[in-house]
């Protein structure tokens, strides 16, 4: 069953090829469980790396403006009121507080997300999957100081005069190793994150689309997934699984100028691996809705049965002539 | 032969409570849980463990791969409504200081006797380099931090820098501010460098230590020891225990990582620097109020008995809060599981 391998892989674009065999794996090594209080295991994608840097600068531009326009309001009053001596001291303890607290107000306030994280949609979560407390925040944040801040502050600083030009390559390299931190650890964490017991997740909305196999309901109240013009036997039905289920699910999702394409080359390569002698030449989309429709309630069926068959290449499942249920 | 759709009919009777839910939880994400009225609050539960059970079993029934993965968003953008940060911020500061921040001190206690001890060792060696040759003075203590305060300056001129009043205010009020941002910094770091194995924490403990030891001994030398004494304890009993429980921080992450607990090295830390976070933001705290003592009673009370009883005020009212403040109430929190 598993031995035609007949078109050459992966040509690029969106022709899904039904014969690659494990389901996405960069997806699922950036997936994480986290078990809610009810018992149910959600799950989350981790953030990227470069989403969260760009969440970082987009958050790093919002205190340099908050910064530069409290001092200049800063400045302004204290000269219309004529007590500048203060305003030197006012203006670094507004440097201080926003450097300190514009994290971890934001993250108190709006459930783990900074303006950047959520222009980018992510969020800090509790890894343990309680709600994200105080102190994480807080301790996450801190850690900043020595993550962010102060390699920024020695980059800007150049060189010290006191010091050599050796000691302060030394020391950014030191720093270098919390900066880098989370491409070193699978979960992509950086210090902060590792303190708090917190990751940052993406956290996309998904919208739920119609049902592909809404239409092969067609007819009325029979409620069976068989459009009368296609009829697949069982052992066609034997042939795929769950993972060229869902990539068909995905082909015929999508919207395009090359989908009909797409369509025809799928529907091709279809019928030619289950043996279709049925119509020929049916509209693509129809009977690849009707296939899908068949498939989906023939693997969800098995399904109830205790067997997920994840792929055609998967034998867990006995093929065709093994128990009936 | 083949089977009807049951995961189809399955979606067709749940998807009017899951838009439901989408609604409302797309309302408070926008303007916040406050902005729904009351009925609606009582529906997002039941309407999120509605969907939690659908996701369970959409799971296990369906393979419609895009009703499981709405329904794993849509539930895990309720989980953040239903689970989120439960405080406000301004409650999350309140239970802060009413407990979390006293029993995080209580809890790192060790560390932050160890943190003091070399804070004090590196005071008595400044001290004694100092008091030995003058010349060390300068490889200690930088010099915008010693403020004009060296061992060339005249007796009347050191004397003068403890008494100043309110002609020099502007130049006091901004190296008041500047000694409380790198204050807080020295602290913060202190803590930070915890992370790596608490060596660079112990160094700046050191470091400060000898800093302070180096004026002890300059102004020792003139016979100035117990004025400068006098000015320090004003805002320094609130700012050097700030420096210490940071450092305490620091030490108490590095705890977790050389000496985890029964558990792995990363959920060690995960739950030890949490308290040590709160410890740290404590300290700032503290620094905050030692800036002020700094900027303002210091300059306006120049007799040094009162100095004595500022300063003593402050260390007796620190150690009573954190040695009272709090407790019972769930002191475990931060070393239990949950």
């Amino acid at each position: 069953m598993a031995t035609t391998s007949t078109a050459p892989p992966a040509n690029s674009g969106a022709a899904p090829d039904p014969k690659k065999k494990a389901p996405n794996t960069t997806a699922s090594r950036s997936e994480r469980r986290i078990v809610t209080p009810e018992g149910v295991a959600l799950t989350f994608q981790l953030a990227e790396r470069g989403e969260r840097a760009a969440a970082v600068l987009i958050d790093l531009v919002i205190m340099a403006v908050a910064i530069t326009l409290l001092v200049l309001a800063i400045v302004f009053i204290f000269s219309e009121i004529g007590i500048t001596e203060i305003a030197v001291a006012v203006i670094l303890l507004t440097f201080f507080l926003i450097r300190t607290f514009y994290f971890i107000y934001f993250e108190l306030r709006w459930q783990g997300a900074t303006p950047g994280k959520r222009a980018l949609g992510l969020r800090v979560i509790d890894r343990k999957g309680g709600y994200l407390r105080p102190d994480s925040v807080f301790a996450r944040n801190i850690m900043r100081e020595v993550e962010l801040f102060l390699p920024a502050l020695l980059l800007l600083a150049g060189p010290e005069g006191g010091s050599a030009g050796w000691v302060h390559l030394l020391t950014l390299g030191w720093l270098g190793v919390f900066v880098l931190l989370p491409f070193f650890n699978k979960d992509r964490l950086r210090a902060g994150d590792i303190v708090a017991g917190t990751w940052v997740v993406s956290a996309p909305k998904t919208v739920l689309l119609t049902d592909v196999a809404a239409k092969a309901e067609t007819p009325a109240g029979s409620h069976q997934a068989v459009d009368p013009e296609f009829a697949f036997s069982r052992s066609q039905l034997e042939i795929y699984g769950i993972y060229e289920l869902q990539t068909l699910e995905e082909v015929l999702r999508q919207k395009g100028p090359q989908t009909e394409d797409t369509l025809q080359e799928v529907t091709k390569r279809i019928q030619r691996k289950i043996g279709w002698t049925g119509v020929e030449d049916p509209s693509p989309r129809r009977f690849l809705e009707a296939f899908y429709a068949a498939l989906r309630a023939h693997l969800e069926s098995r399904m109830l049965f205790g067997e997920r068959r994840e792929s055609q290449h998967d034998r867990k499942a006995p093929p065709a002539g093994g128990g009936e249920g | 032969m083949s089977a009807p759709l049951k995961s189809y009919e399955f979606r067709r009777e749940r998807e009017a409570s899951w838009r439901e839910l989408e609604t409302l939880i797309a309302k408070a994400e926008k303007s916040g849980l406050k902005s729904l009225q009351a009925e609606q609050l009582l529906r997002l539960p039941s309407l999120y463990r509605a969907a939690l059970s659908s996701l369970s079993v959409a799971r296990s029934i369906s393979l419609d791969q895009n009703v499981v993965s709405y329904l794993d968003s849509l539930c895990a953008r309720a989980y953040f409504q239903v689970y989120g940060s439960r405080a406000n911020f301004f409650e999350a500061v309140g239970g802060f200081f009413s407990h979390s921040f006293p029993a995080a001190v209580r809890a790192a206690f060790w560390p932050i006797v160890i943190a003091g001890f070399w804070m004090v060792l590196g005071s008595a060696v400044g001290f004694f380099l100092v008091q030995a040759s003058g010349e060390w003075f300068y490889s200690f203590v930088p010099s915008d931090l010693a403020g004009g305060r060296t061992p060339a300056s005249s007796t009347e001129s050191l004397q003068g820098a403890l008494y100043d009043g309110a002609d020099t205010a502007e130049r006091l009020y901004t190296f008041a501010t500047y000694l409380f941002t790198h204050n807080s910094r020295v602290a913060l770091m202190a803590f930070a460098l915890g992370f790596a194995l608490g060596v660079p924490t112990i160094l700046l403990m050191f470091y400060n230590g000898l800093i302070l030891g180096a004026f002890l001994a300059l102004y020792d030398d003139r016979g100035l020891v117990w004025e400068l004494a006098a000015w320090l304890s004003v805002h320094g009993t609130t700012e050097l225990l700030a420096i210490i429980l940071c450092g305490g921080g620091g030490l108490v992450l590095a705890r977790a990582i050389v000496f985890p607990d029964q558990h792995s090295r990363l959920d060690s830390l995960a739950r030890r620097g949490r308290a040590a976070g709160t410890l740290a933001v404590g300290a700032v705290v503290m620094l905050l109020v030692a800036g002020l003592l700094e900027g303002f009673a210091r300059q306006l009370v120049t007799d040094i008995t009162t100095r004595y009883v500022i300063g003593g005020t402050f260390l007796v009212f620190w150690i009573t809060y954190f040695t009272l403040a709090g407790r019972g109430r769930h002191e475990g929190g931060y070393h239990g599981d949950d």
